[in-house]
């Protein structure tokens, strides 16, 4: 089942700005909530975002609970040149997650 | 059972009166952790290394009026240009009353074409929110906007 959601457009000029979308399906549980048992719920989030552009890192964040449910990150880019767009998410407990995307530019 | 001797009813209200305060002593602790003023500034205090923080070219996008602070539409802009000579390196995103200062960094690099970031954040109370932006000759520039939450994040029970 596809947890990501990339909007990345598929065309492009070569020096456009383009904005790139992402959203990752993901609980974000802070670790700040109680059980009616009075237990804490663990903390289960994404904590790092990277995006590479055939290869180099364009753009990472580090996220932190104050991040709602499902991450949605949305940024800019140049395109520069055709090629493949990797997006990778890795949280607590071992999440890890990737996706990708191409673009053509003219 | 032992039974003391000397158990009058004074003793007796001196216990009761002693268990209250040890009973009081937990719920002060239980208090659901908040950020303080102290540790926005700590947290801040982390990421500028003491250098000065100016006001001015961040411009920070969240609806002042939140009706669920569970999910909240945020956007910082840099209004800088992004050159490899001059260009935003990255945005880092406070709060004053989460449980935690922070909520976001976020690391761009030259060819980031506009210093934009959106995403989604959570509010536990009506709040500051800052955005700071570290730019490629290592100033700092800020923007802070009060928010108020009318439902709070992170405090409801999970069942």
């Amino acid at each position: 089942m596809p947890s990501a959601l990339i909007n990345v457009p598929a065309k492009a000029k070569r020096g456009d700005i383009i904005e790139i979308k992402t959203l990752m399906s993901h609980i974000m549980e802070t670790g700040y909530r109680h059980m009616a048992s009075g237990e804490i719920v663990p903390r289960d989030i994404i904590t790092s975002f990277t995006c590479r552009y055939n290869g180099s890192e364009i753009f990472r964040a580090d996220l932190f609970p104050a991040i709602a449910a499902n991450p949605f990150i949305a940024f800019f880019t140049t395109a520069t040149a055709s090629g493949k767009f990797e997006f990778e998410w890795i949280g607590d407990n071992g999440f890890s997650e990737t996706a990708s995307a191409s673009i053509t530019v003219e | 059972m032992h039974r003391l001797p000397q158990s009058t009813r004074r003793h007796f209200l001196g216990l009761a009166g002693g268990a209250a305060v040890a009973g009081a002593v937990p719920i002060v602790t239980l208090r659901p952790a908040e950020s303080t003023p102290a540790m926005l500034a700590s947290a801040i205090n982390n990421v500028t290394q003491g250098v000065l923080v100016r006001t001015g070219k961040v411009k920070l996008d969240v609806p002042p009026l939140v009706e669920n602070g569970n999910t909240v539409p945020m956007t910082v802009s840099v209004d800088n240009p992004m050159t490899a000579e001059n260009h935003v390196r990255s945005i880092h995103v406070f709060n004053e009353k989460n449980p935690q200062p922070n909520v976001g960094n976020f690391h761009l690099g030259p060819l980031a074409g506009r210093a934009q970031v959106s995403t989604r954040i959570r509010l536990a109370d009506s709040q500051k929110i800052v955005a700071i932006a570290k730019l490629s000759d290592g100033s700092f520039w800020s923007a802070s906007i009060d928010i108020i939450v009318t439902l709070a994040a992170c405090t409801e029970e999970v069942i």
